[in-house]
């Protein structure tokens, strides 16, 4: 189980699975596309288009729906997903210089992923944390009360504990 | 008999079937409502708003969408609807790339025909202008998403009519574009190129791959034979240009026009035609006498052939071989012509003019190069020579009729119909008698063939043989035709297939005619009509008594089938990914 193309052909089987599951059923591509999404981590056109082939739909519709909604992803997201909250709270307390920092150090666009897999950067509507703004999360973990300048060491930090992983 | 509900418009009483639309119960009595992204038949969704009435309810109603019931009452014309209709036109327009003048829809523009209709004179609203590349990397397809006003039309027509699919509304809210997935280039899609997105786009967002210039380079090069061939369906629709009622044929002025143009000569795509059916006819007589894949299918629509490359790549056998009538003509300029007038084929230069933009990418195909030479050098569409008229200044309704050139300037009626729906089916079925028996029948007139129904079937017998036939024009018909023959629920030996609704004449390069004349008149049926008349009028009725067609066999081609036909006059299909791999 350790060479990714054994991981690939897995994953091919199970979105095979999951396609099966929902064929017959009315209105089934955003349960499939949720699901592929889960199992992938994003809807790269290979993906989509097993599910066009799969549900009968042209690859046109799925990709207008993928593109409409917000969850869906054309890129794969990082092992750690850094989501700024762009909220009316955390934006007038300077979200957005955060997220300039992070797309500055991270050399990514909003969407983006790292090309060594590390960081995704995203930025997301209020996160219900409005007393801590300005407010990002990673993964789980929620950092508050930020300044741009407290950018560079939260990075810093797990880039150090990738590094001891290894 | 349907059910009716009176309702009140603008205070008239009116009588309208259940079902129907506060829009057609309107219009039935003369008031016209104003409407940009509705097309009948194939876009009815209420996107733009600009056809918003009162009918008493919280917020203004989409006519387009909004039923009629018993006792409605409806204002189509107040202060608060004029005002909301120009509120959205104006923001419609303040996003909008305002490139009239140089805009391929300059003066048949259906938003720039609105702004006048609704006193537009000032734009309060200054929107962000998107800027979006423009695919031109299509043979035939040009898209400007800047000029898009996203009434969704050509989208509807490319999912539910012709059921290819290429492009989507894609992303949301004020980035919302219509695009091919991932933003491909058509070239990369399924897109089959028919162009009915084009006739169906209200503004300039589409149009066909201009080859005008390049025609006009040839013609001026003196080293160049540069010929001409013009299509049935061109003479039947060209006129409209020039102010004529849909429906009359102008052959004679186009022919004249051409000459004037500078072709050296000008050729009649209808020979060719014949010459399919000649090709046709006797491989249908093969393949039912010798046990051949069936059912066989025409193969003259270059829209149909992406299609089934692409959708149905298990029944490219079921392809008749025969290159479409362009190519065919192209062929024999380039081998029988360019003998008999001692021209070095290499300095013979083909123009077409075509109904169509798929006639675009056909002329690229590498395998119909069979001569050596392209077949055809460049195709433009009846709007591109409408275009090169205009820029000569030619006088078109004041020309003189003119003839079609020798060698092979006879067609007969035949080759005329075959750019309705229907046609090239009734051409074959009036020769295949001839065919398998040597004698002619009495059906020239083949009435069940013709006419718009999405599906048509017939069946012949002769000489103790039994033909059975099916028509489909426009690519979802198609697809449900073929559906039923690969589920062993019909059994055909002859289908025809023509990739638009209404066949040739209301293919993707014939003038445009807005959603007020569409929505109002069947122009296929009108179209159409020119070409019968045409049909009607002719001399030889039936392909193979074209005397052009039967002297190039005797002196060229030795009989239909044989070697050299088969390897100038037929070619063969390749299977089509919808998608190919990244």
């Amino acid at each position: 189980m350790s060479c990714s193309c054994c991981k690939a052909d897995n994953k091919a089987e199970a979105l095979e699975k999951i396609i099966a599951k929902y064929k017959d059923t009315r209105g089934a591509l955003i349960p499939v596309l949720h699901e592929a999404q889960e199992l992938y981590g994003y809807l790269p056109l290979s993906v989509q288009k097993k599910i066009a082939e799969g549900l009968n739909v042209s690859l046109a519709d799925v990709y207008g729906i993928v593109t409409f909604y917000a969850q869906f992803y054309l890129n794969p997201k990082g092992k750690y997903r850094i989501n700024v909250c762009l909220g009316t709270a955390c934006y007038v307390k300077g979200a957005g210089e955060i997220f300039d920092k992070l797309s500055e150090i991270l050399k990514i666009k909003n969407g983006e992923c790292t090309p060594d897999g590390l960081f995704s950067l995203d930025a997301c509507r209020c996160v219900g944390a409005c007393g801590l703004a300005p407010v990002i999360m990673i993964n789980d973990d929620v950092y508050g009360r930020l300044t741009a300048d407290d950018v560079p060491g939260i990075i810093q930090k797990y880039r150090d504990m990738e590094a001891e992983a290894v | 008999m349907s059910e009716y509900v009176t309702l009140t418009i603008d205070g008239k009483e009116v009588k309208a079937p259940v079902g129907s639309t506060v829009l057609e119960a309107a219009k039935s009595v003369g008031i016209n409502i104003p409407t940009l992204c509705f097309l009948k038949g194939i876009n009815e969704i209420g996107a733009c708003r600009m056809c918003v009435v009162d009918v008493g309810a919280r917020s203004l109603q989409a006519a387009c969408m909004y039923p009629v019931s018993e006792g409605l009452k409806v204002i189509t014309n107040s202060p608060k609807i004029r005002e909301a209709r120009r509120v959205t036109l104006e923001l419609i327009l303040s996003s909008h790339e305002k490139k009239c003048l140089s805009c391929v829809r300059n003066i048949n523009c259906e938003l720039q025909k609105l702004a006048q209709e609704l006193n537009i004179h000032d734009i309060r609203f200054e929107g962000e202008l998107q800027h979006y590349p423009i695919d031109d990397l299509s043979h035939s397809i040009v898209r400007d998403p800047n000029k898009c006003v996203l009434c969704r039309r050509c989208v509807s027509v490319c999912k539910n009519v012709q059921t290819v699919s290429a492009i989507e509304t894609v992303d949301r809210g004020y980035k919302t574009i219509v695009a091919s997935p991932f933003h491909m280039p058509l070239k990369d899609t399924p897109c089959v190129n028919c162009g009915q997105c084009i006739v169906a786009c209200p503004v300039g967002a589409l149009r066909e791959k201009n080859s005008t210039d390049k025609v006009w380079e040839a013609l001026n090069n003196k080293d160049l034979h540069v010929v001409v061939q013009t299509a049935p369906a061109v003479r039947a629709a060209i006129g409209e240009e020039f102010g004529y009622p849909i429906g009359t044929p102008v052959t004679g002025k186009m022919v004249a026009a051409l000459k004037k143009l500078g072709f050296a000569k000008v050729f009649d795509t209808d020979t060719a035609a014949d010459l399919t059916i000649m090709e046709e006819g006797t491989e249908l007589v093969d393949r039912i006498k010798n046990n051949g894949v069936l059912p066989m299918i025409t193969s003259c629509s270059p829209g149909w052939i992406k299609f089934c490359e692409h959708f149905y790549p298990d029944m490219l056998d079921n392809l008749s071989t025969c290159k479409s009538p362009q190519n065919m003509f192209g062929a024999v300029l380039k081998s029988y012509y360019a003998e008999k007038m001692g021209i070095d084929p290499a300095k013979i230069f083909v123009v077409s003019v075509m109904p169509c933009t798929a006639k675009k990418f056909e002329a690229e195909r590498p395998e119909l190069a069979s001569t050596g030479y392209p077949d055809v050098d460049e195709v433009i569409t009846t709007r591109e020579l409408v275009q090169m008229i205009r820029e000569s200044g030619i006088d078109f309704r004041n020309l003189e009729d003119e003839e079609f050139d020798d060698p092979m300037g006879e067609a007969t009626g035949a080759g005329v119909i075959f750019g309705a729906t229907g046609g090239v089916m009734e051409a074959a079925l009036r020769s295949v008698p001839y065919l398998l028996t040597g004698k002619d029948d009495d059906n020239i007139d083949i009435n069940v063939v013709r006419g718009t129904d999405g599906i048509k079937e017939a069946e012949l017998e002769v000489a103790g043989i039994k033909i059975k036939a099916a028509v489909a024009h426009g690519l979802g018909n198609a697809r449900k035709l073929l559906d039923k023959v690969k589920a062993g629920e019909a059994e055909y030996h002859f289908i025809e297939i023509m990739a638009c609704p209404g066949g040739c004449v209301c293919g993707g390069g014939q003038p445009i005619q807005p959603a007020s004349v569409r929505n109002e008149i069947n122009l296929m049926a009108e179209r159409a009509k020119a070409l019968y008349q045409e049909d009607q009028n002719l001399t030889y009725r039936r392909s193979h008594q074209n005397p052009g067609v039967l002297k190039m066999y005797e002196e060229y081609f030795e009989k239909p089938g044989g070697h050299k036909a088969h390897k100038l006059l037929h070619t063969h299909y390749v299977a089509r990914e919808i998608y190919p791999e990244e």
